[in-house]
């Protein structure tokens, strides 16, 4: 019964996208009489019936109601509550079901809010949204549909990959999504502004609320995916390069250019046709990871569903989407100013053009690296890697200058400023920055050729950012943000250089002797727990100042059988001490990994201070 | 430049890496080496499994004919189901196989060979697994037609009755 | 006396040195590791997983340099047994030229748009 309130609430959505997309069509031979109330109460009924649909698969995997496929495939009577719940999005079927929430529920935020404005543009807006509504509705309903019915019913779930239940992880999605999905609001806004002529300083002031938003959300969630990663995998790493990390960052380039380039097009009414281009880019960039991750074009160890059937639908709906922008662009352009608007070498504007200059910079290591490897299997059927190595060699060097253009631009004047005013103050500072980087190059013999400018100027910038808290020259927003970002780069760089591993093979009473700690393998404990078999260990690592204690574990799951490693892992302000065991065959014996990683926290909270910029940012009142 | 040739520019390369993406789903995703005409390294040398006595690889491979090289262990799961495919190529075809004990505890591997048949003609002791990663083997089971030193065919995973008719063809084959 | 401490002053060097010989594989070991793929594993390297093949691939390492193969011969050595996928830092060659140089060529061009951009006064 569920199953079928599910199923038909989608239809009925369907057929409102049909409506909706007809209706505001209307707007285009300028038809538009008394349309905003039409499309305002279709729109709520769309919105509704995603809502019901969404929550009546939620209700299905709480009562683990196994007459329904997606229930059985990923859920199990034994899982805790909250995990059947976050298991209905934690799949290919519900994740999509997610996305089509928010894609209708922000369109409809975004009608509501902005009243205000042209209706021409409010309508098309909805138009374009909602084609890419009706996509994703045809491809959850005929291709990934999450209330397909089994019968006979089965008893018992097939069960949740047990890796998937954990707090962090079941957040992850949803809040990356907000963020992913933002941009389709962009997107549509940004061609519907075009068509209607309107891309200037009123367009962007309300249009950065939503790229703000977008971009707090997929920073919030690129955070969380990181920080399972280190708390859940077990390798102690918390980026990888693999490749649905890089489609999530992506993205997020391109929304920190366009956040930028946003404040001009605001301030000064310029980059008009760059901003446009960035918010076509970001939501393709957007949709096109969605394609790479679920289609199993790509070989990474967090795809979800491989299958190339669903891949060539989203491929060809990407492609049907991004002609239309490249369309639109190419036949609205001639309403975009025509100025040949120069700025001044030395200003604001430039120096956020340089900002955007460098993101692409990184947007495009990131994308060839991922996709490079299928293009190449493609044209010549050879088969390579890309992995950490190539995007540390590519990016490290390069941020150099950028860490040196961030230590300069974001003070500088609107329209013109000069740099003669560079002060003794700054210059100190800068000086300090490198005694510290060389002292600390001298004392520790490190041997990474980038080191010293790379820790020179993240000091640099550092100091700065610091000061800038006693100026009145910035927003609070911009100063908590890129403080944020200098801590960021501090803490990776001293993490990078100072953290230390070992492995060993170890039996219960074995004691290593590592660096100036001692480990000692205490015990082993065996705990049968609801749904698995649990192996504790105790591990005491000591040095002259304190003795900490961990205790990793090993999981034996039984539906399905799997194996995890959890990691022990003991965090405080100076560093994080991480342990994890894994059984092997030689009986007795385990493989015992350890490292010791510095300023781990900071890295964490740096970010989250770059994203409290930005809320700072957009509940800032408009001036 | 004429905003008419970007325009154009740009909808073909559009099309070009759509094309592109679109060939890439048609290709298996799960990459076996095809490196299918090596030579099998022959120079490895192994200790014999009932009698530790060492035994270079050369020795047992013929010149002249097929020899077929299994690597199977114990605790592998599907090595059991692939061991009926085996016991029929050694009685039935009469082709010489040489296991390659992996990673496994001696007692445990001579039980399993008494339990379910021996179809080996010499049984290899592979304790840390690098003799396999040597032969270029990825994991258990894993089965190599060779003839004369070159490795005609690999198979990845357990035998089945498609794979055991392709070798008997290939075999037949070549006699002809 | 003299000759029991030269036995013992040996002795002990050559401890430290074959100590500081397996130390120093362990790290050799580690850095290669990570640079090779688990060929069974989903986007693992050879460091990071646990599995069978993972642990000898391990080893094996070990073992070559010991023998005294340099890291650019072992990752030679492994290509060469099962392509240039397990490797996961791409050689520059003609197949990866275009990886390496499209990137640095957006640059510049990115560069060159800037500045037509922008005026000196």
């Amino acid at each position: 019964m569920i199953n079928q309130i599910g199923n038909y609430s989608l239809f009925i959505a369907l057929f409102a996208s049909i409506f909706l997309i007809f209706q505001s069509s209307n707007v285009i031979r300028n038809k538009s009489k008394n349309l905003d109330g039409k499309i305002f109460s279709v729109l709520s009924v769309q919105s509704l019936m995603v809502l019901i649909s969404f929550f009546s698969l939620i209700y299905a995997f709480i009562v683990s109601d196994f007459s329904n496929e997606t229930v059985y495939n990923n859920s199990h009577t034994t899982k805790p509550l909250f995990y059947k719940i976050s298991g209905s999005w934690g799949n290919h079927e519900g994740s999509l079901l997610l996305w089509l929430l928010v894609l209708t529920i922000f369109l409809f935020i975004f009608f509501i809010s902005s009243k205000k404005l042209l209706n021409k543009y409010r309508i098309l807006t909805v138009l374009f949204q909602e084609l890419i509504i009706i996509g994703f509705l045809l491809f959850i309903l005929f291709t990934s549909n999450p209330f397909l019915h089994l019968f006979p019913i089965p008893k018992e779930g097939t069960g949740l990959n047990p890796i998937l239940q954990d707090p962090a992880l079941a957040i992850h999605p949803p809040i990356l999504y907000l963020g992913y999905v933002g941009t389709s609001i962009i997107f549509s806004s940004a061609l519907a502004a075009l068509v209607c002529g309107m891309v200037n300083k009123i367009w962007a002031k309300h249009i950065k609320k939503w790229i703000v938003i977008s971009w707090i959300f997929l920073t919030i969630g690129i955070l969380l995916g990181s920080i399972w990663a280190y708390y859940e995998l077990g390798w102690g790493g918390f980026w990888f390069w693999d490749p649905v990390e890089n489609v999530s960052l992506m993205p997020w380039f391109c929304l920190t250019a366009l956040f930028h380039t946003i404040i001009v097009l605001e301030k000064r009414n310029i980059y008009q046709s760059w901003t446009i281009i960035l918010s076509i880019a970001t939501f393709s960039l957007s949709m096109g990871g969605t394609f790479l991750v679920r289609s199993g074009i790509l070989n990474s160890i967090h795809t979800f569903a491989n299958d190339p059937s669903r891949g060539i639908f989203i491929l060809c709906f990407l492609l049907v989407l991004v002609l239309l922008a490249i369309f639109i662009f190419f036949i609205f352009q001639k309403k975009l100013l025509k100025k040949l608007t120069k700025t001044f070498l030395v200003s604001k504007e430039t120096a956020i053009m340089v900002n955007n200059w460098f993101m692409m910079f990184f947007l495009s290591v990131v994308l060839i690296g991922t996709i490079y490897p299928i293009f190449l299997e493609v044209i010549n059927g050879s088969k390579i890697s890309i992995g950490p190595p190539f995007y540390q060699k590519l990016i490290v060097p390069f941020l150099i200058p950028f860490l040196l253009f961030m230590a300069v631009g974001p003070k500088l004047k609107w329209i013109k400023d000069s740099l003669s005013k560079i002060n003794f103050n700054q210059l100190m500072l800068f000086i300090l920055s490198i005694a510290i980087s060389f002292l600390l190059v001298k004392l520790y013999g490190i041997s990474y050729l980038l080191i010293l400018p790379l820790f020179a100027l993240g000091f640099f910038l550092f100091f700065l950012t610091i000061k800038d808290f006693f100026s009145k020259k910035s927003t609070l927003s911009q100063k908590i943000s890129h403080f944020g970002f200098s801590l960021f780069i501090l803490s990776i760089l001293f993490n990078a250089t100072f953290a230390k591993e070992f492995s060993s093979n170890m039996k219960v009473g074995d004691e290593r002797k590592f660096l100036n700690k001692i480990i000692k393998f205490e015990n082993i404990k065996i705990i049968e727990k609801n749904n698995y078999k649990s192996l504790v260990a105790n591990f005491k690592i000591s040095d002259e100042k304190n003795i900490i204690s961990l205790n990793p574990e090993v999981r034996i799951y039984n539906q399905p059988r799997t194996l995890t490693s959890e990691a022990a892992i003991n965090s405080n302000i100076y560093s994080d001490n991480f342990l994890v065991f894994n059984v092997i065959k030689d009986d007795g014996y385990y493989n015992v990994r350890y490292q010791f990683k510095p300023l781990m926290m900071w890295i964490w909270f740096s970010i989250i201070l770059i994203s409290v910029g930005g809320i700072l940012s957009y509940l800032k009142k408009n001036e | 430049m004429n905003k008419n040739i970007k325009f154009i520019i740009i909808i073909l390369f559009s099309l070009f890496v759509f094309f592109i993406f679109y060939k890439g789903l048609e290709k298996p995703n799960n990459y076996l080496p095809e490196k299918n005409l090596n030579k099998i390294e022959t120079s490895l040398v192994f200790k014999n499994l009932n009698d530790q006595k060492e035994i270079i690889l050369e020795e047992l491979i013929n010149n002249n004919s097929f020899s077929i090289i299994n690597i199977w262990a114990s605790w592998c799961l599907p090595c059991r189901d692939e061991h009926a495919y085996l016991l029929k190529l050694r009685n039935l075809n009469k082709i010489d196989i040489i296991g390659i004990n992996y990673k496994d505890k001696k007692s445990n591997a001579i039980e399993f060979l008494s339990d379910l048949g021996n179809p080996y003609h010499e049984v290899l002791v592979d304790l840390d697994g690098t003799k396999s990663i040597e032969l270029g083997a990825i994991g258990v089971p894993e089965t190599y037609l060779i003839n004369n030193k070159i490795v005609v065919k690999k198979y990845v995973g357990p035998l089945d009755d498609i794979k055991l008719k392709e070798i008997i063809e290939i075999i037949k084959y070549e006699k002809n | 006396m003299k000759k029991i401490k030269l036995i013992f002053y040996i002795f002990s060097f050559t401890l430290i040195f074959l100590n500081n010989l397996n130390a120093d594989n362990s790290q050799q070991v580690d850095k290669i590791s990570k640079n090779l793929r688990c060929l069974i594993c989903q986007g693992q390297s050879v460091y990071d997983s646990q599995s069978d093949f993972a642990l000898s691939m391990k080893i094996l390492i070990d073992k070559k340099i010991n023998e005294g193969k340099n890291e650019k011969e072992i990752y030679a050595f492994f290509k060469n047994k099962y392509g240039e996928w397990i490797v996961y830092e791409p050689e520059i060659s003609q197949n990866t030229i275009l990886l390496w140089v499209i990137p640095l060529i957006l640059f510049i061009f990115g560069g060159i748009l800037i500045i037509r951009k922008v005026s000196i006064k």
